[in-house]
Formats: C-alpha cells, sequence, structure tokens
C-alpha cells in the first residue's frame, strides 16, 4: 500500500512534475552525447529536446491521473451504493444518500461504525479506496514512463524537436481559446436542456404569459393550484417576476442615469486634470464594492430607513421594497453609466466641439446641443449595458427585494425578480427533476436571453455611432 | 428672410428688424440679459454635475461610515467573570494528566451555569434561573473545556473569564435601547439587574474577539468567526488563478500572434467578449448544471467554485492580457523575428516578459472582482452552515462574500455586527490587492 500522502492529486502532480524535471535532464543530455557521438548538428537547441522528452512524461500521465480521479469516484460510489442495498433491501432514497454519507465517515475515520454490517461495507469500501488510490499512483507512473521511454527512443540529432513542440504549443494555445466557445457551448446547453425538461412538463404559454407565480406552492396542501397527474404543483407564470425585475432596473436607472451623465459630463468637460485624477479612482471605488456588500446596505440599512420614512408619514412600507433594491442598485450603477458615458463624450471629434465654440456658443451650448446629440447613440448603448447588468445583478436583490411576486408598478411595494427566483429554487433542495428546479432553469434562459439581446444591441447601436464622424 | 435665433433667447426672433431699430446702448443690454441667461444656463449644467459627483462620492462615503459605525464593535466581545472551582477528581485520570475520555463526559456547560448562579443566591425559580443562565454564553462550557485540555494547569485557577451571551454583549455595547418597553428588548428588567450588579463587581469586561479571527462559522454569535470562510476563499481563488492565469495568457497569445483570420476566430472574439457580460448567476447555473449535475463533482467545494469563478473571470484576464501584449512595440517582436527567432519563440521569450506586469495586473483585478462574487457561489451550494475550516478543494467550505450573505440573513443583532466587520475585513482584502495592481502597474510600467 502506498501511503496516501502521496497518492493524492497534488502531490503526484509534484511528483510527476519532478520526474519531468529530470527526464529534461536525460534527454538535453543525451542529444549532446548523441551529436557528439554522430558528428551531426542537431537539427533545433538541445533544450528543445529536454522540454520534448519531459512533455511526453508529464503530459500523458497527467491527463491519466486527472481522468482517473475523476472517474473513480462514481465508480466507487455505485459499487457502494450496490453493497449497501445488498444488506439494506427496503431502503427509500433519503435512507441511502444517508448511509453513503455515514459510510464516507466511518471510512475516514471521523466516526464509529454503528452495526457490525456497516463496519463490514465501510472496511469493503475503505479497501476498495485505498486499491483504487494504490493503482492510480501505478497506473499514472508507468503512463510517465513509457511516456519518457518514447520519447528519449525517438530523440536523434535530426529529429525537429522544435517544430513539434511549436506544434503542439500552438494547438494547446487553440485549445484555450476555444475555451470561450465551449463556455458559452456549455451555458447555453445546460440552461436549454432542463428548460426544454421544464417544457416538456408545463406550457410554454403559461409560462410566458401566466400571471401567478408561485413556485413554492408546491409543498402546501393549501388550494390554489393545478394537479397534473396527481401530483401538486406550484404555478409558474413568469410574467410578475418579469414585471418585478423590470421595476427594480427601472428604479435603477432612474438613480444611475442622471447622476452618471452629469458625473461624466462634468469630468470629460468642465473638470481639471487634478479632480479628474481624484474623482475618476474614487468612483472606481464604487464600482469595486462587492454586490454582497451593497447588498447588505440595502436591506439592513436602506430597506429600514424608507419603512421608517413610511411610519412617520403614516404609510405602512415593508423593510424589503423594490425602491430599497432599486435605488441601491443605481448607486452600484452610477459609476458603470459614468465611466461609460465618458469614454463616449470624450470620442465626440475635437471638430464639433471647436465648430460649435467658433460661431459662439458658450461651453454649456456646446454640450447640450453638439457634444450630447452627437454622442446620443453611444450614451443610448451604456444605458442599455446598464440596464442589462440590472437585470442579471443577483445580491442586491436577493437581500433587500422579497420573494413575493406580485405585478405591481409600485416602487413602494415588495417585488422579486429573475435572479431572486433563480436563487430561492436551487438554494437547498437539487432534485434535478422537480419541475421547481426545472423551473429555474426556464428563468436562467430568459435571463441569459434578455441580457445577451440588450448587450447586442447595445454594441450595434454604439458602432453605428462610431461610423458618424 | 427670417428665421429662428435660439441665442438670442427669443424663439422667433427675426434677426433683421428689431435689432436694427435698437440704440447701441439697447441693443447692448438684450446681449447681455441674453449672455447673462446663456452663462447662467452653463453655470447650471456644470452644477448639476458638480453635484452628481458629489451624490456619488456621498454615497461611498455614507455606505462606508455606515459599514464602520456598525462593524468596529465587533472587534471586542464582552466576557465575565465567573469564580468556577473545577472538579479534578472527575476530569483527571489516575497519573494525575486530563483523561480525556473523563473530560468529553463531563457537563462542563453546567458547572459554568452552576458556577455563574452561585453569585446570586438569591435567584430562585426556573424561569428566573433560565434567564440568569441566559446571560453567560452557550459555548463558554465547551470554550472552558477547551482551554483546560490545552493548558492543564489552569485547572487549579479559582475564577475564569468565560463569555457573556451575544445579548449582553449587544447591551454593553450599546446596541440595545434599554428605554424601549421591556417586551420588545431582548434583555429583560430583570436581566438588567443581574448585569448592573455584575458591572458594579467589576466582573464584566470587554476584551479583543479574538474568536472572530480564529474560528469558522457557528450558531453562536459570540463565537463565529471568519477564518473558515477566509481560508475558503483563499482556496476558491487559488483554483481560480491556477486555471484562469493560463487559460487566458495561452488564449491571448493565439489570438494575438497564431489565430488565422476568419470566421473561426471571429466567433471566438464575440465569445469573449459576451462572456464577458453575462450576469455571473449564469455562471453559476453552469457549475450547478455541469460539474455538480454531469460531472458529479462535489457539493459546497471550493474546487468547484473556483472552476466557476475562473470561466466567470476568464474574459477579463483574457482581454486584459491582449491589451497588454498589444502595449508592446511591435519593433521588439520584429528584432527577435529579425535574429531568426520562430514565431513561438518571439511570443514566449521576447513579448511574454515585457507584458507580464500588465497580465499580472489584470490577473489581479480579475481576481479581486472573483473574489466578491457571491452569486455563483451560492448556486453551487457553498451557501451551506460550516463549523469546520476546510482542509482541502474538495471539502465543503463556505467562502467570505457568501459568509457575510449568510450572518446578514440572521436574526441575532449580534450577526449583524459580525458581518459589518466581514465586510471591513473583505474590503481590506480588496484594497490591498487594488494598491498592488496600482503598485505594480506604476513600478513596471515602460513608456516604450
Amino acid at each position: 500500500m502506498v501511503p496516501a500522502t502521496i497518492t493524492n492529486v497534488f502531490s503526484l502532480t509534484v511528483v510527476l512534475f519532478l520526474t519531468a524535471v529530470i527526464v529534461f535532464f536525460i534527454g538535453k543530455s543525451y542529444i549532446v552525447s548523441l551529436s557528439q557521438s554522430q558528428g551531426m548538428r542537431p537539427h533545433s537547441l538541445r533544450h528543445y529536446y529536454g522540454i520534448y522528452a519531459a512533455a511526453w512524461t508529464f503530459i500523458p500521465a497527467i491527463i491519466v491521473l486527472l481522468m482517473w480521479t475523476a472517474l473513480t469516484q462514481p465508480v466507487i460510489a455505485r459499487l457502494s451504493q450496490s453493497l449497501l442495498l445488498d444488506a439494506y433491501p427496503d431502503m427509500n432514497s433519503a435512507m441511502l444518500q444517508l448511509r453513503l454519507a455515514q459510510l464516507q465517515n466511518i471510512s475516514t475515520g471521523l466516526i464509529v461504525a454503528p452495526d457490525d454490517t456497516m463496519r463490514l461495507i465501510a472496511d469493503a469500501h475503505a479497501e476498495l479506496r485505498t486499491y483504487a488510490n494504490d493503482l492510480k499512483f501505478v497506473i499514472s507512473l508507468l503512463v510517465a514512463f513509457a511516456g519518457a521511454g518514447f520519447a528519449i527512443r525517438q530523440i536523434k540529432p535530426e529529429q525537429k524537436a522544435r517544430i513539434k513542440w511549436e506544434g503542439f504549443l500552438r494547438r494547446l494555445f487553440f485549445v484555450a481559446a476555444a475555451v470561450a466557445i465551449l463556455t458559452t457551448i456549455g451555458i447555453v446547453s445546460s440552461l436549454l436542456f432542463e428548460s426544454i425538461r421544464f417544457f416538456s412538463q408545463y406550457s410554454m404559454i403559461d409560462f410566458f404569459f401566466g400571471t401567478h407565480w408561485s413556485p413554492l406552492k408546491a409543498f402546501s396542501s393549501s388550494g390554489g393550484q393545478s394537479e397534473i397527474d396527481g401530483v401538486v404543483q406550484g404555478s409558474f407564470g413568469m410574467l410578475p417576476v418579469m414585471a418585478g425585475t423590470l421595476l427594480v432596473a427601472f428604479i435603477a436607472m432612474l438613480v444611475a442615469v442622471p447622476i452618471g451623465l452629469f458625473a461624466a459630463i462634468y469630468m470629460a468637460e468642465f473638470a481639471s486634470e487634478r479632480t479628474r485624477n481624484i474623482v475618476k479612482p474614487t468612483l472606481e471605488v464604487l464600482a469595486g464594492v462587492p454586490t454582497v456588500v451593497y447588498g447588505f446596505f440595502a436591506a439592513l440599512t436602506v430597506g429600514p430607513f424608507i419603512r421608517d420614512l413610511g411610519f412617520f408619514a403614516g404609510m405602512d412600507i415593508s423593510a424589503q421594497s423594490a425602491l430599497a433594491a432599486g435605488g441601491v442598485m443605481g448607486i452600484m450603477i452610477i459609476p458603470f453609466i459614468s465611466s461609460l458615458s465618458d469614454d463616449v463624450i470624450t470620442a465626440v471629434p475635437r471638430s464639433l466641439r471647436d465648430g460649435a465654440l467658433g460661431i459662439g456658443s458658450t461651453r454649456g451650448e456646446m454640450i447640450t446641443k453638439v457634444v450630447l446629440p452627437a454622442a446620443f447613440p453611444g450614451l443610448t448603448g451604456a444605458f442599455l449595458l446598464g440596464i442589462s447588468r440590472a437585470i442579471g445583478e443577483t445580491m442586491i436583490v436577493v437581500m433587500a427585494a422579497g420573494v413575493s411576486a406580485q405585478l405591481t408598478a409600485n416602487p413602494l411595494d415588495s417585488v422579486t425578480t429573475v435572479t431572486v427566483q433563480i436563487v430561492m429554487l436551487l438554494t437547498g433542495d437539487t432534485e434535478f427533476d422537480s419541475l421547481k428546479t426545472l423551473s429555474a432553469f426556464a428563468l436562467g434562459i430568459t435571463l441569459f436571453v434578455v441580457t445577451l439581446m440588450l448587450n447586442v444591441v447595445a454594441l450595434s447601436v454604439s458602432r453605428r455611432a462610431g461610423g458618424r464622424y | 428672410m427670417s428665421w429662428p435665433c435660439p441665442y438670442l433667447g427669443v424663439q422667433e426672433a427675426v434677426i433683421s428688424n428689431p435689432i436694427k431699430d435698437m440704440s447701441a446702448d439697447e441693443r447692448l443690454h438684450l446681449i447681455s440679459v441674453s449672455l447673462n441667461k446663456r452663462h447662467r444656463k452653463e453655470k447650471q449644467l456644470k452644477l448639476a454635475g458638480l453635484a452628481a459627483i458629489t451624490l456619488a462620492i456621498g454615497f461611498l462615503v455614507v455606505l462606508m461610515t455606515n459599514i464602520f459605525s456598525n462593524g468596529y464593535t465587533a472587534l471586542l466581545q464582552s466576557e465575565v467573570r465567573i469564580d468556577i472551582n473545577v472538579p479534578k477528581a472527575e476530569i483527571l485520570g489516575a497519573d494525575g494528566a486530563i483523561d480525556i475520555q473523563k473530560s468529553q463526559a463531563f457537563n462542563w456547560n453546567g458547572l459554568v451555569k452552576k458556577s455563574f448562579r452561585a453569585g446570586f443566591p438569591d435567584v430562585k425559580g426556573m424561569s428566573d434561573r433560565r434567564m440568569l443562565n441566559d446571560l453567560v454564553s452557550e459555548n463558554a462550557g465547551y470554550e472552558l473545556r477547551q482551554a483546560i485540555e490545552k493548558d492543564p494547569s489552569l485547572i487549579d485557577q479559582s475564577s475564569f473569564w468565560v463569555k457573556t451571551s451575544d445579548d449582553v454583549d449587544m447591551l454593553l455595547k450599546g446596541r440595545i435601547k434599554t428605554t424601549l418597553p421591556e417586551k420588545l428588548r431582548r434583555i429583560k428588567d430583570s436581566q438588567l439587574v443581574w448585569i448592573n450588579q455584575l458591572e458594579q463587581k467589576n466582573d464584566l469586561r470587554k476584551v479583543f474577539n479574538t474568536a472572530f479571527f480564529t474560528n469558522a462559522d457557528s450558531r453562536e454569535p459570540e463565537s463565529a468567526g471568519i477564518l473558515g470562510a477566509i481560508v475558503g476563499s483563499a482556496m476558491v481563488l487559488m483554483i481560480t488563478i491556477i486555471i484562469a492565469l493560463p487559460l487566458a495568457v495561452m488564449a491571448a497569445i493565439y489570438l494575438e500572434y497564431f489565430a488565422p483570420p476568419g470566421r473561426l476566430t471571429d466567433f471566438i472574439e464575440v465569445n469573449i467578449n459576451n462572456l464577458a457580460s453575462v450576469p455571473s448567476i449564469v455562471f453559476g447555473l453552469l457549475g450547478l448544471a455541469i460539474f455538480l449535475g454531469f460531472f458529479n463533482m462535489p457539493r459546497s467545494a471550493p474546487l468547484v467554485g473556483g472552476m466557476v469563478l475562473a470561466l466567470m473571470t476568464l474574459p477579463t484576464i483574457i482581454i486584459a492580457t491582449r491589451a497588454s501584449i498589444r502595449a508592446v512595440p511591435t519593433s521588439i517582436r520584429d528584432a527577435a523575428l529579425g535574429v531568426g527567432a520562430s514565431r513561438m519563440q518571439a511570443a514566449l521569450d521576447h513579448v511574454l516578459p515585457l507584458a507580464a506586469p500588465g497580465i499580472l495586473t489584470g490577473t489581479i483585478i480579475g481576481i479581486a472582482q472573483a473574489l466578491g462574487e457571491t452569486a455563483p457561489l451560492i448556486m453551487i451550494g457553498m451557501v451551506a452552515f460550516i463549523v469546520d475550516v476546510p482542509t482541502s478543494v474538495t471539502d465543503p467550505a463556505t467562502a467570505l462574500p457568501v459568509q457575510i450573505f449568510i450572518w446578514s440573513d440572521s436574526a441575532e443583532r449580534a450577526f449583524y455586527e459580525r458581518s459589518s466587520l466581514a465586510i471591513m475585513v473583505l474590503l481590506i482584502f480588496l484594497i490591498s490587492m487594488n494598491l498592488l495592481a496600482v503598485f505594480l502597474r506604476k513600478r513596471f510600467e515602460k513608456r516604450w
């Protein structure tokens, strides 16, 4: 048995790396001696032969190691699950999960086995894991040595080690760049796959145009839900959720656009270099504050403040209101709007300004009548990006907006948003087949499509502006 | 001919006639009036801009003061002195050393509470005694046991400082208003009397809250700390860097130097730019469906959190890397190619080292962004209540921003204070990361 300190992935990686370093020096000195004995200059610089051999040692072995690690876990889990099922024939799935967790804890020595059957299974489980670990160690080292042997046998002066290595690197770099595509595919396919499962059980029209959203009703037995196949279901009409999202985003833009725009105008047109150098980084601090901090501020300071204000005015406002969430979200978006607008405003060509000033307009008139109209498409793009950001923002609304879906335009009401519902539906239980969790993915793809469209429109609007001058 | 002339402040003025008919004085007057008006408008615009900036900075100041004024008190923790006689016979083994099994079986909490009640001999009755008990932390017995097991010589000590409950702590820090009617207070009138007695005997003190920096989460605010969350965050960021930095550098070099112009390259670029503006929660959904659902990776693990955040920060770092590669003058590359270096050698051996400071700066900024990210981590289950400091990247863990989220959801007033302090810690990390980035940029920036 190989000690566990060596068989964990990290130390095995180190072992493989050290082996590769040794192979590097072997390859390097090997080509030197070969070229001397054959009296032939090698094609590449000699360290490339070392790299070539080291790469053959390290890369296949590390791939095997990672795949082995990823694959053995589920296999062992499956095996011990069947062992458990044999020992305890009538077990429900919750009990099985419990036993599996117990097994894990027994075999790592955290708890003592409650009975003999469990102990036997735990021993088998532990043995299996040791066996898999030993095998992992042996196999990855074998692969490393095989790779090293193969590469060193290939080394000869006329071999083009550098070309091969660079070709490999180029392919590797392409794969790295393609990760962006893979990520997009991953996002789209995961959202789409789960959404299709949702829409196979729930009507698309009811989802997009329904006005009643109460997914958690699925657990209560109170009235007001439809029954499909005898299963009590919640209702998933997205309109109130979307309305809440838009209301919060609207309030946020109401705060962010005037402040951000006027700040940008001042910075681009009036401020001295010194003021710019102080104010710009300060505003960027506002952008760097994590959203959970804004959420904290909104939920525990602004929300209660608005509630107390309403209390004095004789109104009954809940501490979770669209106003609190939207207002604080607006503060978060100010630096975003101001820096984008600043860029757009400074991009307006000098000639337009000079022309306006030359016919006798004041700086103010130049800004309002020439610069801003010229910058208008770019500004629109910036605002659209701001809206997209407001719609996708999660933590502020999760902490400050509320969870009850209602169709309202009153900013003092508590509303809910798409992101809040996704978080609500997916924290806690993760059974992938319940309609409740699937609906979160349907919301997710809606969110993804809406923000993507806003971004695309924003980009094309501001691109069109670029061609005008 | 007539046309509207906005600059005279008259809507439909006809330029030719009225002015011609005027005397020079009248004309000058008209011009100065309209000029005044126009300048006033300009001033208004300027003032609006100033007001906007002041407002924005004002928000920042309010936000920071709010968090600081709520959080700084969490640096201190109230303690109460209790005379405790530890019954040695029930804890020590035959050899005079502490017998761990005996110590485990011993009712430490009962001992602490009993000793505490001994200070108030005239308190009788079940409910009064329970209210008295509530003044001392629920974890006091456990912590006493830990202290004695660590340093057995303490066993001879006759009085110990133990933590008060969070309610007493809040009262002593002035966070509970005694002017409120008794029903609305968590500290009742009788408890106030006892606390006063303790204060008069000098049996209360406030000490530095070490538990906050050395413990993981706990149900009791007085023993809850952020160490677990900080370690979790560090692990997440480590995974993020290990995955995102090499991928980003390789992708950037490919796109700058090797990508053949064409559809595929364009598609990659579009994807990178779009991913940069995808809401972070969508990356959480990706992690949940693919990493947890499809690949069966462990839930709540920093490994998965780091992978999700790596995918999220990848576009940011790629864009920053490309910018700093482009900032290196082409003459460097041309010279390398000119003396016979291959394209790969020119990129890796000549351009990359010069671009490294810029890449590092971009990476730090991307990582700082990842450190503050909460939503994707919640999606993959890092929001669980975890009392242990994680020891490996597959252990269940939480992260600093998620810990803030969990605490600000709790009912106890003391958690409110602690989440403010945790925010301060998070902000300190973020600020130092950004300062490091600024420093690196200043120190290594080259003007070509």
